[in-house]
């Protein structure tokens, strides 16, 4: 039985604890009677029957839709739309979850002779995903029957002959989507729902979308009206998302939605890394010595061999629940089904958060996790993490380590590299930055010429990062990093530390001597239910 | 004058030469079993009664050679050492198998009886390279008592090299099926060629029940194995492998179906090897919508005669064309 998330308060027993810090770790002595951290639940037990789970799900649809060998056909057309790259973190371990929902769907479809099929990586303004991303993501068995003759491929949201205009929310917004999505007899969404965020109306909607569509809620105003973009209820991001949804689903566009969740093993019970997932007091003469043993290699490694490293560990995350049907309906359950993994109970706000910061966020897989990216991990993925209030009160600091390193990819992460030289440089600010900035980069030829054709995100991407900590920013009184490149801390606008002693001492000057300490300790993910 | 030409005689010429001597002194000479035979009883056995059948003791080879101490630790080190040291790197050179459908594996727990078509003497070796750990090195073979087990030398190169088992071919016997029972039963994976033997014409045979009887006496799974472009290594009747690129597809574990018989279980494992090789010669959604039509192209080949059954092979043709030359040979 997996044992649940907890908070521990610190005393002067309390042995050190793990830091992540990028493609490395920090062991850091919390000062006693005023700390406390927040530990994830153990992973939960997976699905026994995937295989039959699936199968079921996909027999007994959820809400107002039919089951899947129904809605099949001959002659028809049939497009399978499925989450990119950015799912799961770290990459899972093959098979991956898309490739055996996939593959037990076109069996479905093979047996009701259905020969016009595209299947379509949703990947929204994302880059667009390499051969062997898309491989190890389908499978081999479906990439080789539909990649080479086209009929598997990424979404393009810059493409105007395959992008239709689907109608308008009564707010306005400009609903437009994928193209062979919209106009398929069926639109089959595969999802992977790692976080609360993730799933329902967002999948198809954001997914499938064009930066014509997406920039109405991926703006400044958004997301700070979104507290947190993890709890859909009160996410302005959701809300937007959700009606855009509507717009969908008014069209007649039949949308057939499978979601699935996983449990957070994320470094495994077994093996070197296994050690991060265990609680510091647990670690046993063999963890300790491991732990040593990779700290003192990893340090000792120059950063890119560190990064391959890291990069290619498959995380043996398993299937905890898959549902399918319609898109609300299902994703209720999807959402209680992650809930179950992630909440943690969380009695009152904190003055000081602390949180390492790992090597992987969604933005940089096979790639590099740059300053922009570690800002928004830090403010807006894990500050994110909550449900009711945030974990840090108004006001308060938050000190996360990572190194920071000043590199880019220059493949993946073009625009990036401006928006850090340029942007930054005149201003930090999420409002300023969009009013003066972000049409420019949206509308490069240049950079929109890599993202169709290269390895490239969106040239308006690094905004949206941006915007994703705006919230985070608006909230918290100071921002420290921990060990991270001075000059690129600064450029963020956020306060550079040697120790993390150093931190707190300066985190004083805003929330006094004696301020309250809670330190998130994530990965593996968890989520603060702050009452 | 004497007849050699008036010359004496300085020696006297022998009768016989001296090859002939040592033949007679040697054949003069007890061998060991005439010594044997002239010891009185009870030094030598007991001549058997006129009229009175003698006791014959049983062979030891064939479907009886007893092939436990294979599975001795010290037996199973040096098969690993074997298995990994020459046969998988022999394998890579003159297979180069090409794998598909390991992942189907991922959620098996436990023996399985691996099921594959045959066509060659390299299926079993290049099999035992490629199925995945943990069954790789836990596994036996079933193979053909009579051709396998017929002397000490291949009984116990069979039995070192792949962990083989006698298995009678040409009528139902009891102790190999027992003792394949026995080894599952104690947590060995099992590899067996269902159509019993290798195709004689590049074509298939029909799938014998053996794999799928010992699927529902152990309650244990049969994975669908599909091998192909073996033949053209080493087809039936060639002595001298030649390299060639192989495929090998995996299936999804099989469970027989409630009061489903080993015929019918095994026609279901035959039906599922030809879509796995129909999906290995092609792709793998066109594979399952023939498979879901009853579609699928057969391994037994077309019911016609040996040119019409030939020429349908196609590119599975076992016999390797010529090379074509651009200009003739004139030679020099």
């Amino acid at each position: 039985m997996p044992r649940p998330g907890f908070v521990l308060d610190v005393d002067r027993s309390t042995p050190p604890i793990l830091f992540h810090h990028g493609e490395g770790f920090r062991l850091e002595k919390l000062p006693a009677d005023r700390s406390r951290i927040i530990y994830p639940a153990e992973p939960l037990e997976p699905l026994d029957d995937i295989e039959g789970s699936i199968r079921r799900a996909l027999l007994n649809p959820i809400g107002d839709q039919k089951p899947l060998p129904e809605l099949l056909f001959p002659g028809m057309r049939l497009t399978i739309a499925f989450d990119d790259i950015s799912l799961p973190l770290p990459q899972m371990k093959s098979p991956d979850i898309r490739q055996r929902v996939i593959e037990q769907v076109l069996d479905h479809a093979a047996a009701a002779g259905v020969d016009d099929v595209h299947l379509i990586a949703a990947l929204a303004l994302h880059r667009r995903m390499t051969e062997d991303e898309l491989r190890h993501a389908v499978g081999d068995r479906v990439y080789e029957a539909f990649a080479p003759s086209g009929a598997l491929y990424n979404h393009d949201a810059e493409d105007p002959d395959n992008l239709v205009e689907v109608g308008t929310t009564d707010k306005g917004e400009i609903v437009e989507i994928n193209k062979r999505a919209a106009e398929s007899d069926l639109l089959i969404y595969v999802n992977i729902n790692l976080v609360a965020m993730d799933g329902g109306w967002k999948s198809t909607a954001i997914g499938l979308a064009s930066y014509k569509s997406i920039k109405y809620h991926h703006n400044v105003h958004t997301m700070r009206h979104s507290t947190s973009f993890m709890d859909r209820e009160k996410s302005e991001l959701h809300s937007s998302t959700w009606r855009m949804g509507h717009v969908l689903r008014d069209a007649g566009i039949n949308i057939f939605q499978i979601e699935t969740t996983m449990n957070n093993n994320v470094f495994g019970t077994e093996g070197p890394m296994s050690v991060l997932q265990k609680r510091e007091w647990e670690w046993n003469p063999r963890d300790r010595a491991t732990f040593l043993a990779m700290k003192a290699g990893l340090d000792r490694m120059p950063a890119r061999s560190k990064r391959k490293v890291f990069q290619s560990w498959r995380a043996p995350h398993q299937m905890t629940s898959v549902q399918a049907g319609e898109v609300e309906a299902v994703h209720e359950i999807t959402t209680a089904n992650v809930y179950a993994q992630h909440l943690v109970p969380v009695e009152g706000q904190t003055d000081i958060m602390t949180m390492g910061l790992p090597y992987i966020g969604p933005y940089n897989v096979n790639s590099i996790l740059n300053p922009i990216l570690v800002m928004c991990l830090g403010l807006g993925y894990f500050f994110n993490l909550y449900k009711g209030r945030p974990l840090v009160r108004q006001g308060g600091v938050l000190i996360m380590s990572h190194p920071t390193p000043w590199e880019f990819h220059p493949v993946h992460h073009p625009s990036y590299i401006d928006f850090f030289e340029q942007v930054l440089a005149d201003t930090t600010d999420p409002k300023v930055i969009e009013e003066t900035y972000e049409k420019q980069f949206a509308e490069d030829d240049w950079y929109r010429h890599l993202y169709r054709t290269s390895y490239a995100y969106h040239g308006v991407h690094p905004f949206y990062m941006w915007y994703w900590g705006a919230h985070a920013l608006e909230h918290l009184g100071r921002v420290i990093v921990v060990g991270g490149n001075e000059k690129a801390v600064r450029r963020l606008g956020f306060q550079p530390a040697s120790t993390l002693t150093d931190a707190l001492e300066m985190a004083s000057d805003v929330v006094g001597r004696d301020a309250s300490i809670t330190h998130f300790h994530n990965p593996p993910v968890l989520m603060a239910d702050v009452t | 004058m004497s007849a050699n030409g008036g010359r004496p005689s300085d020696r006297k010429s022998l009768p016989v030469s001296g090859k002939t001597l040592l033949a007679l002194a040697k054949a003069a000479a007890p061998s060991p079993k005439s010594v044997a035979r002239s010891l009185p009883f009870p030094l030598r056995p007991g001549t058997v009664p006129v009229g009175v059948e003698p006791k014959r003791e049983p062979s030891k080879f064939g479907a009886n050679y007893d092939t436990d101490w294979a599975r001795s630790y010290p037996a199973r080190a040096a098969r690993v050492l074997l298995l990994e040291g020459v046969l998988r790197p022999s394998m890579t050179l003159l297979a180069a198998p090409i794998l598909r459908g390991v992942d189907r594996l991922d959620d098996l727990d436990g023996p399985a009886i691996f099921a594959p078509n045959h066509h060659s003497h390299i299926d079993t070796p290049l099999l035992l390279s490629v199925i995945p750990e943990p069954w790789r090195h836990h596994i036996f073979v079933a193979a053909a008592a009579d051709y396998f087990f017929g002397n000490r030398i291949t009984a116990t190169a069979s039995a070192l090299a792949m962990g083989a088992i006698p298995f009678e071919r040409t009528k139902i016997s009891r102790r190999s099926s027992d003792e394949a029972a026995g080894l599952i039963n104690d947590g060995w994976s099992f590899l067996i060629f269902p159509e019993g033997g290798r195709s004689p014409d590049g074509w298939g045979q029909p799938f014998r029940g053996g794999a799928a009887y010992l699927s529902l006496k152990c309650e244990v799974p049969v994975v669908p194995v599909y091998v192909g472009g073996t033949t053209r290594i080493l087809r039936k009747g060639k002595r001298l492998p030649r390299p060639s690129i192989t495929r090998v597809v995996f299936g999804r574990p099989m469970w027989p179906h409630e009061d489903e018989d080993s015929r019918r279980f095994a026609l279901r494992i035959e039906n599922e090897v030809s879509a796995l090789g129909d999906e290995g010669r092609n792709d793998w959604y066109q594979a399952r919508k023939r498979a879901h039509a009853g579609e699928t192209p057969s391994m037994r080949g077309p019911q016609a005669g040996d040119w019409r059954r030939h020429w349908d092979l196609g590119d599975r043709s076992p016999i390797r064309r010529r090379q074509k030359r651009t200009w003739p040979n004139l030679g020099d």
